[in-house]
């Protein structure tokens, strides 16, 4: 990672120390079976939250995978992220039947109350928004999923509330309330 | 007394997860009934739906069902005491009639995470059939008289992808299932995978043992996490039961099947992308030829088909392929599962024979438009597809006819637009879409769309040039000219079909910066009509304060200080908020 671009490079990451033998398990299983990169990474998603930059070099050492190409399969697919996220993902769907029916103004009421913007997480680290292309739950639209509960025939006010609510909840269950 | 709570995911985002939990918790405290669960019947404007099927022999069927009230309507229901407002209409009942059902025939009747309930409709008897009384091409030649084509998109004959597979030397050969279902508006295969998964797994083997595979491999997106699951749940039924694994129903035939989850790239719809994804690389097209069927996953002969095209196989084994040759038109034959949605009454899964003409799904299966507004267009085959302008309302839905309007049969995705919509916005969004997912590999798809996006972009905000239009025209020829694959080579048609049909609409925001269906926002404002009463809701509605009056007097807009977010419009009870 020394070339000209590498200095550049590590600001698209977040490198936290974590305890990568968190991921010895899935490593075993897969590192000898070809073309399991991205199930491995989608494990090592499933234990950080986000893959943070010594989690990308300890599978390349660990299955011989370039760093480059790794780096390549992570930000080619939507489902990875290089940097953590709040406490509740917001993925605001923005499929066709949510676009036809108002998605663009659940965005705009999300984007007012929570002051963030698309892929972007909110300062107490509570909420990070993530618009996604479909959810598949269309006759409802237009639809967001947070914490894996969709909600649906969703109106401004509507999104609105529901954030709320769950702030409240987040903020209770850690204590700060 | 058995009821049966509809638990897909469009039943469970409507709340049906909560009433089965409600009744869960008084089976659990003695209440005498016999609690099930199933997959998506197709009815998503009626949910949560139960059914409930009484000792007799009887059934009926509750919609809109809400938590607080489901324990009064079973224990009503246990002394035959029906409450009739819950009751689903005899319209909406009509509506499911008009269908015929092959691929989803057992979504929302049988519980989808038990494999007897597939077994005693029939399931496994087609596998059954051709491990021991058919040989290979005798399968396939079922398949073709059939006329079967591929449902994901392309309508490709069925029998001779499998042929083309069958026919290579090389072992070993690979049975893909793509379930990457990316077309934003569409879920059918997202239905038939919860609803009804062990078909598509019958439909694979069938597939496996006719080209001559020992593995099968499910590629599922990873945004259908309940699909996945119940694929799991089946695959380890259909293992137990001998189905699937070593030595099938003693015939020494051996197939496996595994799931791998897609991470998130419309583009691994394409079966070279999918390919290169199962690769564990970066889902980009390859060149073809050499196609899948001679050289695919792993260099080896891989033959790749939709889960609605598999789901329609058990069938035509069972049933005969005439018989299903039978449904449908001269070249397009069987039935298509669409999502029908947008700005639609009773928006869900419908199953129709192909020929029907778009007029009878949208106005006698799905009730209509939205609201009562006018019918001004249907997209269908999202992305890569085209508009139905609603003066063509009688075309009929097979793969011919559609291609000749503009539009493609595409993997089922059927959108209603109603007078409210943007034909030049809904080109952006979907321009906007493909932008995103192009993977970069072909220049005149990576800037072709980008380049088109912009020029959609400035139409929209009232910033379009004289020549625009035309400008369009001539970067689509060029994208889909110099593009490796169906994303790029498809991905102007929403900007050709739109301006094919609504050139007025693209005109009018060019050259008098005026959105017909008022809607683009920089090309409309609001103002209070003289009607207006003066009750001051929308002023105390109004979130910048932009709007001023006396009580009982017309009040005014200050436009400088307008958002132009509607609210006023909303709040209106007099219809005094003009959109200009």
């Amino acid at each position: 990672m020394d070339c000209c671009g590498a200095k550049e490079l590590k600001k698209h990451f977040r490198d936290e120390e974590v305890d990568l033998r968190l991921m010895d398990e899935i490593l075993d299983k897969y590192k000898n079976v070809p073309g399991s990169l991205i199930t491995i990474l989608q494990h090592a998603q499933e234990i950080y939250g986000y893959l943070p930059l010594s989690a990308l070099e300890y599978i390349s050492r660990e299955t011989g995978i370039h760093t480059s190409q790794i780096y390549g399969v992570a930000t080619f697919y939507t489902q990875f992220r290089l940097n953590p996220v709040g406490d509740n993902l917001i993925m605001l769907c923005k499929g066709t039947a949510c676009h036809v029916n108002g998605a663009d103004r659940i965005e705009e009421a999300i984007v007012e109350e929570l002051g963030i913007k698309n892929g972007e997480t909110t300062e107490d680290n509570v909420f990070t928004l993530n618009n996604v292309a479909c959810l598949g739950c269309c006759s409802l639209s237009p639809v967001m999923m947070i914490n894996g509960i969709t909600y649906g025939s969703l109106t401004p006010d509507k999104a609105k509330s529901i954030l709320r609510e769950i702030k409240e909840a987040t903020l209770q269950k850690r204590g700060e309330k | 007394m058995k009821v049966v709570v509809g638990l897909g995911s469009c039943g469970i985002a409507a709340g049906a997860k909560k009433v089965y939990d409600e009744l869960k918790e008084q089976v659990d405290q003695g209440l005498d009934i016999k609690l099930d669960i199933t997959g998506c019947v197709g009815m998503c404007h009626l949910e949560p739906i139960v059914d409930i099927y009484y000792d007799d022999g009887q059934f009926d069927r509750f919609v809109k069902v809400k938590d607080d009230e489901i324990i009064d309507l079973v224990n009503k229901a246990k002394e035959k005491n029906i409450i009739e407002d819950k009751k689903i209409s005899s319209e909406d009942e009509e509506a499911l009639k008009k269908q015929v059902r092959i691929a989803i025939e057992n979504c929302g009747v049988i519980n989808p995470e038990r494999i007897e309930e597939y077994i005693a409709r029939g399931g496994y008897k087609a596998l059954e059939k051709c491990l021991t009384q058919l040989s290979q091409d005798e399968i396939i030649e079922e398949i073709k008289i059939s006329g079967l084509r591929g449902r994901g998109g392309a309508g490709f004959p069925t029998w001779f992808k499998w042929n083309a597979a069958k026919v290579e030397k090389e072992t070993p050969k690979y049975m893909v299932c793509n379930a990457d279902e990316g077309d934003p508006g569409a879920f059918m295969d997202r239905s038939v995978l919860e609803g009804d998964p062990h078909r598509v797994l019958e439909g694979m083997i069938i597939g496996g043992y006719a080209i001559g595979a020992q593995e099968g491999i499910i590629y599922v997106r990873a945004e259908y996490p309940l699909a996945i699951k119940r694929l799991e749940i089946a695959i380890a039924q259909a293992k137990e039961k001998g189905y699937l694994g070593k030595n099938i129903l003693g015939t020494g035939f051996n197939f496996d099947i595994r799931i791998k989850a897609g991470a998130g790239a419309f583009v691994c719809g394409e079966e070279t992308a999918l390919i290169a994804s199962l690769e564990g690389e970066r889902g980009m097209p390859r060149l073809k030829p050499p196609f899948p069927a001679q050289k695919g996953y792993w260099g080896k002969p891989t033959n790749i088909n939709n889960v609605e095209t598999f789901a329609n196989v058990p069938w035509i084994i069972r049933n005969g392929g005439k018989a299903f040759a039978s449904y449908g038109t001269e070249k397009s034959k069987g039935t298509k599962v669409f999502a029908l949605t947008g700005k639609i009454k009773k928006g869900g899964l419908v199953e129709v024979p192909m020929g029907m003409p778009i007029k009878e799904i949208i106005y006698d299966i799905g009730g209509g438009i939205l609201n009562n507004k006018k019918f001004k267009a249907v997209q269908m085959g999202g992305p890569s597809g085209g508009c139905v302008p609603a003066f063509l309302e009688d075309v009929t839905v097979d793969y011919e006819s559609l291609t000749k309007v503009g539009a493609i049969m595409g993997s089922g995705g059927m959108v209603v637009m109603d007078e409210t919509t943007c034909m030049v916005d809904m080109a952006r969004f979907f321009l906007d879409f493909t932008r995103k997912e192009s993977c970069g590999k072909c220049v005149q798809c990576r800037l072709g769309t980008k380049r088109m996006l912009e020029i959609l972009e400035r139409i929209v905000e009232g910033n379009g040039r004289e020549g625009d239009i035309e400008l369009l025209e001539r970067l689509a020829v060029e994208v889909k000219d110099g593009s490796l694959c169906g994303l790029g080579q498809t991905a102007p048609n929403p900007v050709l079909s739109t301006i094919r049909y609504f050139r007025d609409e693209y005109e009018a925001h060019i050259r008098d910066k005026k959105c017909p269906a008022k809607s683009c926002k920089p090309l409309i404002h609001y103002e209070v009509a003289d009607n207006c009463i003066g009750c001051g809701v929308c002023r105390r509605n109004c979130p910048v304060g932009a709007i001023s009056g006396k009580v009982k007097e017309v009040h005014v807009i200050d436009q400088e200080t307008c958002i132009k977010c509607g609210k006023c419009y909303e709040v209106c009870k007099f219809d005094a908020i003009n959109i200009l």
